[in-house]
């Protein structure tokens, strides 16, 4: 796994290992905000900039504080404290320097804290044994991955409002379908290049 | 998260009995009126994850219980004690000591099953359901009652789980719980155990819910 250049991690995070669509993960958010384009693109950047960022610092203090001191066992209460601070940390820094920005991003940072996609990257990166820039590339990748498939998601919902959907499938259960449909799409990026 | 309108309780308030008439209501909220899961949308990401096989969907049911019966009894606990503005740190610190125990549980005495749920174990702690109890009943309502929330939601979500696995497995594979059950010519599609199976499986499952609950008639189609 190692011997991965975090190039070709961040290609695959992108397309052939989907966290959205090949991991589940950040289902939740991605329900709820996959409806209008603009929203799917704030929330999407947004969570680019912090999955990179908490990847590279639960890095860090994993592997030159937990593990040193034989304390592997809290890594879940530790990433996730991590996660919630640094959201409100930036939160109050763009609320502070850049108002603009604040509102354009602001509504959609408190979200983040929740989204299991962020905890699942840095998760996914003890699992995989990766290095330090491999894990910001898979970050980095993984933010990409999840906001290209919010944003194409969010296309499609955007066109089906007018389409005449069985009753009992309006609503969430199409979502899922298509997202379905979508990551079969994905599927076909699979030759490309493998990560576990 | 709003927690302004307390879930009402009036038989809690009530001398005598913890919870009062109140259990089996709970109990028949969260197993199927109120199903996290197909009801309510919530926890869907370890719903889709980990349903490849069936063994791997009650592990995770099991979990599930265990976390939330533990949350919400020390969440209900301490609920007159945790200043208002700390609650969701609080919440989320009971909610990750428990996921620890259990990952460690499994670690210990189920190591390969721990490989195959990979990270989902971890992400309980993001996982809604959890939090959703924490912050919604648990707040409000008294210790033993409130285990019967965390116990109920857990049914809840395990059932739903354990048929989506049900299904992927026995498409995807034409086994249940490893063993073949499918005749010799039946071809398994490998896809129902891949991801979009996944997202299929449940988008149909949710339908089928509102088909059977008669939620969704009058509503536009635009609510999530």
């Amino acid at each position: 796994m190692s011997e991965l250049s975090p190039f070709v991690i961040l290609i695959a995070a992108i397309f052939t290992n989907n966290i959205l669509l090949a991991n589940f993960l950040g289902m939740c958010s991605f329900l709820a905000v996959s409806k209008q384009i603009e929203t799917a693109a704030g929330l999407g950047a947004a969570v680019i900039f912090v999955m990179t960022a908490t990847t590279a610092i639960n890095y860090g203090i994993y592997h030159h504080v937990l593990v040193p001191f034989g304390l592997t066992y809290l890594s879940f209460i530790v990433f996730i404290a991590v996660i919630a601070a640094f959201v409100q940390f930036v939160e109050m820094f763009v609320e502070r320097f850049s108002l603009g920005l604040y509102h354009a991003l602001g509504i959609f940072l408190p979200l983040i804290t929740v989204n299991c996609a962020i905890l699942g990257v840095s998760l996914f990166m003890i699992i995989r044994e990766y290095t330090f820039w491999q894990s910001i590339a898979f970050g980095f990748g993984g933010g990409i991955g999840w906001t290209l498939a919010i944003v194409l998601i969010a296309g499609l919902r955007q066109k089906m409002r007018y389409s005449d959907v069985p009753v009992p499938f309006r609503g969430v259960a199409i979502a899922m379908i298509i997202t379905g449909v979508m990551a079969m799409a994905f599927m076909g990026f699979a030759g490309m290049v493998r990560i576990q | 998260m709003a927690t302004n309108e307390p879930i009402a309780c009036t038989t809690c308030a009530l001398p005598g009995g913890p919870c009062g008439g109140k259990g089996i209501a709970t109990l028949k909220d969260g197993v199927w009126a109120q199903n996290p899961i197909s009801i309510q949308i919530l926890g869907i990401c370890s719903a889709l994850a980990v349903t490849n096989r069936l063994e791997n969907s009650l592990v995770m049911g099991v979990a599930l219980i265990f976390v939330c019966v533990g949350s919400n009894l020390f969440v209900s606990l301490l609920r007159n004690v945790t200043p208002r503005r700390i609650r969701m740190i609080a919440e989320v610190a009971i909610i990750a000591t428990f996921v620890i125990v259990f990952d460690q549980i499994l670690k210990a005495y189920y190591w390969e099953m721990s490989k195959q749920l990979g990270p989902y174990v971890g992400l309980i702690i993001t996982n809604c359901i959890v939090m959703g109890r924490a912050e919604a009943f648990a707040l409000q309502n008294r210790p033993v009652v409130s285990i019967v929330d965390g116990v109920a939601n857990g049914i809840g979500y395990a059932i739903v789980l354990a048929l989506i696995g049900f299904f992927r497995e026995l498409v995807g594979a034409g086994t249940v719980f490893g063993h073949v059950v499918m005749p010799e010519w039946y071809v398994p599609n490998q896809l129902a155990i891949l991801a979009p199976g996944a997202f299929v499986a449940l988008g149909f499952l949710i339908a089928l819910f509102n088909a059977l609950s008669g939620a969704n008639e009058e509503d536009e189609g635009t609510q999530p």
